[in-house]
């Protein structure tokens, strides 16, 4: 017989199931790693004011959630047309209207739009990690496939590319658990009662709040083990080529 | 004669390639000017959506409370005043006091502690050393939504206060990974003679440590400290939990700031975001090269 708590429960994981869960922390991860990839392919040649743009690109990670999530909160205000606003506002000075859309306050989409902050401040890690990545390439190895006549875009696809798999798989595990964490955020652009951004961590908190610690410790729980899965895999990985 | 040929040729090919004639087309970078232009158009593109957040919260800190509305975002101000810094400072400026008193314990300590730790990893082969290193950096991951209901019955049981000493603890124990990993990999990298050497004269393993170790881990202390610090100062979910706006750091007082009343006092948020983001930007801006270091070493490879 099932109790009344594992019933709820049980409602509990299909309110915040599979889909809602990760949502959220696969549009963080896949915008941030293209966004940062593209930053680091285009510094990574010598470029005048390579510094001035990295460190413009980097400085959002400086900053907490809770400060960006002030101005982010007014950039994706959910009015559109003659009420438009934030965003929406700039799209139609643009004439861009048709991409006016109503952000976070979307029931199906809000929680990609609460990524687009996330995004904008966690590309530029990315971007770092990247940039290294490029760096730790030796010249010779481009001036070799030059010379055996590879265009430019053989170069990368075939020798420098395969060679970042190591930054990616580090950057994936990095930005998806912080992407998992995205409490803050979440909290600074909408708050804790809106059902469109509840994710997992949004959840314990209000348990929490109202007492009910079982539930909280549940969802902390399911937190741990989804970043677990993610993430032992790679440290086991990473032990084994220590020894 | 050929040899010195031979030679001759090598360090042409040593020295760095030469523009020549053929090239002449590609610029520095080794790429046509029209794709110099791309690359400059999309950088002056992403530079111009990295900084609107940043545009937005500078003019609408400089409006007064009938211009502060999301309707007139884009637009400067048509009077500037200042008084919103002046509500922001007053609100703020206790708990960024706090956050001072918080942030600069926590990342000195948990400095040490990290610094003891992989100094013992990086050279103490005692067995099991791998999978202790392998859990520490388990709690790296590990998120703080499920440490959170311990960590309070804990602080409840010992029967801390709430408040920043407490916080401290909090940011100290689950700062120890990151600083393990970023100390253990510095001293993976110190030759092995210089330990040595300590050994053959005589010295134990803490005399090794602060005698020889110590001194020499001045770049990695530098690296730690920044990044606790902003990692500290940006917190906001240890001090939801384990303060208040009395007694709690700079995020929690912001973000009442931002939510708390029913009329949003938008112009009064924006500033104090300035306001509140301002130490970790100014660490970022006077040692960004070490910033850019202790993000690196987020990437367990470092």
């Amino acid at each position: 017989m099932a109790t009344k708590s594992q019933t709820r429960r049980r409602i509990q994981w299909r309110k915040i199931g599979p889909p809602i869960l990760l949502i959220s922390p696969s549009v963080i991860l896949v915008g941030t790693l293209v966004l940062g990839f593209i930053w680091a392919w285009i510094l990574e040649r010598p470029i005048k004011g390579e510094g001035f743009f990295r460190s413009i690109f980097l400085f959002p990670m400086a900053v907490s959630f809770i400060a960006s999530g002030v101005v982010w909160k007014w950039l994706l205000n959910s009015g559109v047309d003659d009420n438009a606003k934030g965003l929406n506002r700039l799209f139609q000075m643009l004439g861009l209207d048709f991409l006016q859309n109503s952000w976070t306050a979307n029931i199906t989409f809000g929680v990609v739009a609460v990524a687009i902050p996330a995004i904008w401040q966690l590309s530029g890690y990315v971007m770092a990690l990247f940039l290294a990545g490029f760096r730790g390439i030796p010249d010779e190895l481009r001036e070799a496939a030059r010379v055996d006549g590879a265009s430019e875009w053989q170069l990368y696809k075939n020798i420098i590319f395969p060679q970042l798999s190591a930054v990616a798989l580090s950057a994936v595990i990095i930005i998806g658990h912080m992407a998992m964490k995205s409490f803050d955020l979440i909290m600074a652009v909408t708050d804790q009662r809106t059902y469109s951004t509840k994710v997992p961590a949004i959840d314990m908190y209000n348990f929490m709040t109202s007492g009910d610690y079982s539930n909280a410790a549940a969802v902390g729980t399911i937190m741990l083990v989804i970043v677990a899965a993610l993430v032992v895999p790679y440290l086991i990985h990473d032990a084994k080529q220590r020894r | 004669m050929t040899n010195a040929t031979i030679a001759l040729e090598e360090a042409a090919v040593l020295e760095p390639p030469q523009p020549d004639k053929k090239r002449k087309k590609m610029d520095r970078s080794g790429t046509t000017p029209r794709v110099t232009a791309f690359r400059y158009a999309l950088l002056i593109f992403s530079l111009a959506m990295v900084l609107i957040p940043v545009y937005v919260l500078l003019i609408t800190s400089f409006k007064g409370s009938a211009e502060a509305d999301p309707s007139r975002t884009w637009f400067l101000p048509e009077v500037w005043q200042t008084q919103n810094w002046v509500r922001a400072w007053d609100a703020l400026a206790a708990p960024i006091g706090r956050t001072f008193l918080l942030v600069i314990p926590s990342s000195i300590i948990s400095a040490f502690l990290g610094s003891m730790n992989g100094f013992v990893l990086s050279r103490w082969r005692f067995p099991g050393a791998n999978v202790v290193f392998t859990l520490i950096l388990f709690g790296m991951f590990i998120p703080y939504q499920a440490v959170m209901i311990p960590l309070m019955k804990m602080v409840l049981t010992m029967g801390l206060p709430s408040g920043v000493p407490t916080l401290i603890l909090a940011h100290v124990v689950y700062g120890i990974p990151i600083t393990t990993l970023i100390f253990r990999n510095y001293y993976e990298s110190i030759p092995q003679e210089l330990i040595e050497a300590s050994r053959v004269d005589g010295a134990g393993l803490l005399r090794t440590y602060f005698s020889v170790v110590l001194p020499i881990s001045i770049p990695s202390f530098v690296v730690v400290l920044i990044w606790q610090f902003t990692s500290a100062w940006n917190d906001f979910l240890f001090a939801l939990f384990l303060t208040n706006t009395n007694t709690g750091p700079v995020t929690l007082s912001l973000n009442n700031l931002a939510h708390g009343s029913i009329m949003a006092d938008y112009g009064a948020s924006m500033a104090g975001a300035l306001i509140a983001s301002a130490p970790p930007l100014v660490v970022y801006i006077l040692l960004g090269k070490y910033f850019v270091g202790g993000l690196m070493a987020g990437s367990v490879k470092g």
